[in-house]
């Protein structure tokens, strides 16, 4: 799942310091589940603004919300209809940086501010405890590292690891991060397939990931007729 | 595009190699470079020039290199795959090529974050690359010099006559994987291989023991990196904070000895601690050199490079041969590269 952080208080009111009817809007799937910005910190977030708005002596009306997916068209027209219904000046997304997006797109004239920083796609690997596990990067080679991501998980994202740096299982950069190199020495022994790390990986084409330019995925059977994607174009 | 390098040519000749590790500043005072260089003539067979190393911005390789080619020294650039693209470290090769530079040292680089680990700011916020990994690095040039062709695919009419090499940390963790990676490294083509300082000669011996099973001493030049341990605390810092680096106790005890034996004098403990310093990178060199399967030994004298001419001297490897007037014409056929 896409794994995000709360940003702190006083960087959302510095975003808001000029509206005086503010929505605050929660996102009830990734950003629920690390407990960035679901229901609960919806409301943690509306009220601390709430309290500290009045320190100040500020008139703000502060309204809540929190949708199943700030992603989606179907989830996200409704909330525009909100907006536009009780007049909101402003809106705070405390889904992930897609929602953040998403939601501006369609809001068009009202502006939608960031709650979160959205950080990567990761796993709890224990309560409350997230760790980063792919990287997005369009050409998927788990089948040849043992299903744990190089790209991901090394510091240096080398294809041909572990570096000089790894020591006792973690990174020379930090003591409590793991080698991602040394998680796939250790998985690829236990399966036996030690000696495919022998195989020397070519320098990688990094152009199905964000280095070849913003992407899209249309899945032809689903997505409504229109101009066919040709491969030349750019 | 023709000549070997020297560092080629002395290993081809049999003769036990020394390279040594220059050091460029942090600015653009030219004469810095100049003076090591001078101070350096005639202890190595060539020298490397550190490439922003520990993630420091320092003066160009590729410019510290020319510096010491002027003062008649032959340079093995580094570069790291931390600051360029393929397409920077190509056009970079291939400018360093067309002003004489022949050796190039492939390495990852250290990690942005490093910059900022000692007393300097650095620059953690930065960017980092690692379009390639060393390995691939290594192909590449292997690629442009031997096959004529970019890595994309695009030929090159004249090939960059290189004489490739690439870091070996044979005692890093996982240390089962070292042997497997430096076979990749040499399988990629890395025709010399510059390693990891050892000060642990028991277990790199064991190391190399596997390397000589694999074959691989005969593929590639290894040669043995020696820090020169400046004092103590230098040695409980590589211990504990460099990946790879073991010192073995007896070693940290002789310099504890040596700094206790100034007591409270200071100016004493210090220069107590360089001698024996000095004195255990001359036994390090001597004991990698009866290490079969070794051929030569780098050495890394950090912002310490004054001591290199009694190192090296002390260690019975002056005078370098003199393998000059024994070029092998046009060394861009890829014929022998291995030495």
């Amino acid at each position: 799942m896409i794994v995000a952080e709360r940003k702190p208080l006083s960087e959302i009111r510095g975003f808001v310091e000029d509206y005086h009817r503010l929505l605050i809007v929660g996102c009830g799937t990734c950003a629920t589940v690390c407990l960035a910005g679901g229901e609960a910190e919806v409301k943690v977030v509306a009220s601390g603004l709430r309290i500290s708005f009045l320190r100040d002596g500020k008139e703000v009306e502060i309204l809540e919300s929190c949708v199943t997916r700030q992603c989606e068209p179907e989830f996200v027209e409704p909330l525009k209809e909100k907006v536009l219904d009780e007049a909101v000046e402003a809106v705070v997304s405390l889904g992930c940086g897609v929602g953040v997006n998403f939601l501006a797109q369609t809001l068009e004239t009202v502006p939608v501010f960031p709650g979160v920083n959205t950080k990567f796609f990761g796993a709890a690997v224990e309560p409350g405890v997230w760790v980063e596990m792919c990287a997005g990067c369009g050409n998927c080679i788990l089948h040849l590292t043992g299903g744990i991501c190089p790209i991901a998980r090394c510091s240096k994202s080398i294809l041909n690891g572990p570096c000089g740096g790894s020591r006792d299982g973690k990174c020379e950069i930090d003591p409590e991060i793991e080698c991602g190199w040394a998680l796939i020495v250790e998985r690829m022994k236990r399966l036996g397939t030690l000696d495919k790390l022998e195989e020397i990986l070519p320098p990688r084409d990094w152009s199905t990931s964000r280095h070849g330019g913003p992407r899209k995925v249309t899945h032809q059977e689903v997505a409504a007729v229109g101009p066919q994607q040709g491969e030349g174009e750019p | 595009m023709t000549t070997r390098s020297n560092l080629q040519e002395v290993l081809a000749a049999g003769h036990f190699a020394v390279t040594v590790e220059v050091g460029p500043p942090m600015d653009c005072d030219a004469s810095v470079v100049s003076e090591k260089a001078e101070m350096l003539k005639g202890v190595a067979d060539a020298y490397n020039v550190t490439d922003n190393q520990t993630a420091v911005v320092r003066l160009s390789s590729i410019a510290g290199c020319l510096l010491i080619m002027r003062q008649g020294l032959e340079p093995v650039m580094q570069m790291t795959c931390r600051d360029r693209n393929r397409l920077a470290i190509q056009s970079d090769i291939l400018g360093a090529c067309a002003l004489g530079i022949r050796n190039c040292l492939c390495i990852a680089g250290d990690h942005q974050s490093f910059g900022a680990a000692g007393r300097l700011k650095g620059h953690p916020g930065a960017k980092n690359v690692y379009d390639v990994d060393s390995i691939q690095l290594v192909s590449i040039l292997r690629g442009m010099r031997d096959e004529g062709v970019q890595q994309g695919g695009d030929p090159i009419e004249t090939r960059p006559p290189l004489f490739i090499g690439a870091a070996w940390t044979p005692l890093g963790d996982p240390v089962e994987i070292r042997p497997l990676r430096l076979k990749k490294k040499v399988r990629a083509g890395a025709d010399f291989i510059q390693t990891q300082g050892v000060y642990d000669v028991r277990r790199f011996a064991e190391q190399m023991e596997t390397v000589r099973n694999m074959g691989l001493h005969e593929r590639t030049a290894v040669l043995a990196g020696i820090i020169v341990p400046r004092n103590l605390a230098m040695l409980k810092y590589m211990d504990k904070s460099v990946a790879g680096v073991s010192v073995p106790s007896d070693l940290m005890k002789r310099m504890e000895a040596a700094k206790e034996a100034a007591g409270k004098d200071k100016k004493l403990a210090r220069r107590n601690q360089a001698e024996e310093g000095v004195n255990i990178a001359v036994e390090l060199i001597e004991q990698v050199r009866e290490v079969p399967g070794v051929r030569g030994v780098h050495i890394q004298a950090i912002e310490w490079e004054k001591r290199l001419p009694e190192i090296v001297k002390r260690a019975g490897l002056l005078p370098r041969p003199n393998v000059n007037g024994k070029e092998a014409g046009d060394g861009t056929e890829g014929q022998n590269h291995g030495g």
